[in-house]
């Protein structure tokens, strides 16, 4: 076992776990305060549903050996059966397998909560909880055995994706519009201002993305090498210039630099340097982080011309970033592997994955949708899906309104206490 | 006594304030409000998207005074919440019946 290899991949681990409340928290400021918490447990239930399922087989359908074609993993893993602590995977002297599928549960984990930000305010929470669990059952685990078992058929095609172009962002990205599709309109989409109720909190969620990202891209080199060091520079400067590419697009086209311009141009950044940033030098990624910024900073201007409610723009974000990073590698790449050919293969990885997910997303989220319904009321959604589904709203206005007496008046409790003492306890 | 009500720039507030306390009004209350008058509301961009915010938060001051001072004090609120621009508010007086203090049962003049 390499001990410097296995804390650098333990410690990643960790920092990608903090980018799924991260996303919480970037797309909970971006939506109006009657959905914030529900937009943030959107996410973070994940880290609950996928974790379970990654016990119980996600783990072994992604990196179990292969049943043939490149397809799936087996069984063999199921609740992790066969693996201790001495059991090692990887070269140079290897890193234990619980290090790795920690590492790789992270990715699990955050892939699915990137869909949601498409959906936000207008799902009922438990549609919301089945669909994780069905989607990454048979679109995650599938598509992340394609991509990075050492039997999937895009690995073996020699499809770049370093750290999850195509089986995270993609992947999510064509999910969620195929879950959108499905799901509908909020209402009063295109008509009533749905401001973001709080950019300091997207702000706060694009920082901890950046952060975590470090260990979602440097850690997939699963060793402290300079394939790694490489990785977390190239993903600082695709960052960096990113944000300045969404920043001068929208000040050019809107007339303004805006907060959530800047969040949004780093997360852009962040994606589209995932596939490629081991394999292009950094003015690779200088370039790769410009266009992605630029990019979709225009893409998100689409749903409104082709008339999709991708709330959160997903789609302009992470499938549209995830595409240019895929296949700008393909032409940018170093050491002689850049080239036509390449760029072919990068091609077949991201609109393999794209046809596979959206097919599978929609029939998924069509599945929910004539079991137990997948969308809230109408009453809800206008009202706040805060209050329908979780019975808590995210701020306290006012001391005036909602008295905890009230509520528990309300909830049947407390009758024999007078309506005085109740009100004298709240004083207090 | 009159009832004066100010709608007028949050910004404004501590010079308004220090302006009434100099004319020797005892007390007032302050409500944050949203509204708009003849410069409307203003454009923002999210992503690309505009939204045209027709409500613009704004404070309201309101004072009680005797009627000999109503008109004074009008010119004095109006002087601090002059910024010149579009937007300054509205100053207006209303009468009133009657006030009470609380604590002690005082009524009219004597109550303020």
């Amino acid at each position: 076992m390499n001990g410097a290899d296995t804390a650098f991949v333990l410690i990643s681990a960790a920092l990608v776990m903090l980018m799924t409340p991260g996303l919480a928290f970037f797309y909970g400021g971006m939506v109006r305060v009657k959905s914030a918490l529900n937009m943030l447990i959107m996410s973070f239930i994940s880290l609950g549903i996928v974790s379970l399922l990654w016990v119980l087989y996600g783990y072994s359908l992604a990196f179990g050996d292969d049943i043939g074609g490149g397809l799936l993993g087996n069984f063999d893993h199921i609740g992790l059966k066969g693996i201790n602590a001495e059991t090692l995977t990887g070269g140079n002297e290897g890193i234990p397998v619980y290090a790795f599928a920690l590492f790789q549960l992270m990715f699990a984990v955050l892939t699915p909560a990137l869909m949601s930000g498409a959906l936000a305010d207008r799902v009922k929470f438990t549609a919301w909880a089945l669909f994780i669990a069905l989607w990454v059952t048979v679109v995650y685990f599938p598509v992340a055995h394609w991509v990075w078992q050492a039997d999937g058929w895009l690995f073996k095609l020699e499809v770049i994706d370093f750290a999850g172009g195509t089986a995270v962002h993609i992947n999510a990205g064509i999910g969620a519009l195929a879950a959108v599709l499905v799901v509908g309109k909020r209402i009063g989409f295109k008509k009533d201002p749905m401001r973001p109720h709080s950019l300091p909190l997207v702000v706060l969620g694009a920082a901890l993305l950046w952060f975590g990202w470090f260990g979602f891209n440097a850690g997939s080199a699963l060793a402290a090498n300079g394939t790694a060091a490489m990785m977390a520079f190239n993903t600082q400067i695709a960052t960096g210039a990113a944000m300045l590419g969404w920043l001068i697009y929208e000040r050019i086209r809107h007339g303004a630099f805006t907060t959530l311009g800047a969040a949004s141009g780093a997360v852009a950044g962040l994606v589209a340097i995932t596939p490629s940033g081991a394999h292009v030098n950094p003015f690779g990624a200088l370039l790769i982080g410009v266009v992605a910024g630029a990019a979709c900073s225009w893409a998100v201007s689409l749903k409104y011309k082709l008339g999709y409610d991708d709330s959160l723009d997903v789609v302009g974000v992470h499938l549209v970033g995830g595409v240019i990073g895929t296949l700008l590698v393909g032409v940018l790449a170093i050491d002689g592997v850049g080239g036509a050919s390449q760029l072919g293969k990068q091609a077949i990885g991201a609109f393999s994955v794209m046809g596979y997910s959206f097919v599978a997303s929609w029939i998924l989220a069509k599945i929910v949708d004539v079991t137990i319904g997948f969308r809230a009321s109408e009453d809800d959604e206008t009202s706040g899906v805060d209050m329908a589904f979780h019975a808590e709203s995210a701020y306290d206005f006012s001391a005036v309104g909602g008295s905890p007496s009230g509520r528990s008046s309300a909830a049947g409790t407390d009758k024999d206490l007078g309506a005085a003492a109740r009100n004298k306890k709240v004083d207090v | 006594m009159k009832l004066i009500t100010a709608v007028v720039k949050p910004h404004r507030l501590d010079e308004i304030k220090e302006a009434l306390q100099a004319f020797g009004v005892h007390g007032l209350t302050v409500t944050e409000a949203s509204g708009y008058g003849r410069q409307r509301g203003h454009t923002e961009v999210y992503r690309g998207a505009e939204y045209t915010v027709d409500l613009v938060p704004k404070i309201r001051i309101e004072v009680l005074v005797e009627d000999g001072d109503a008109e004074q004090l009008i010119e004095v609120v109006v002087k601090a919440a002059r910024t010149g621009k579009i937007g300054d508010g509205k100053v207006w007086s209303v009468p009133v019946d009657t006030a009470v203090r609380v604590r002690t049962g005082e009524r009219g003049p004597d109550a303020l």
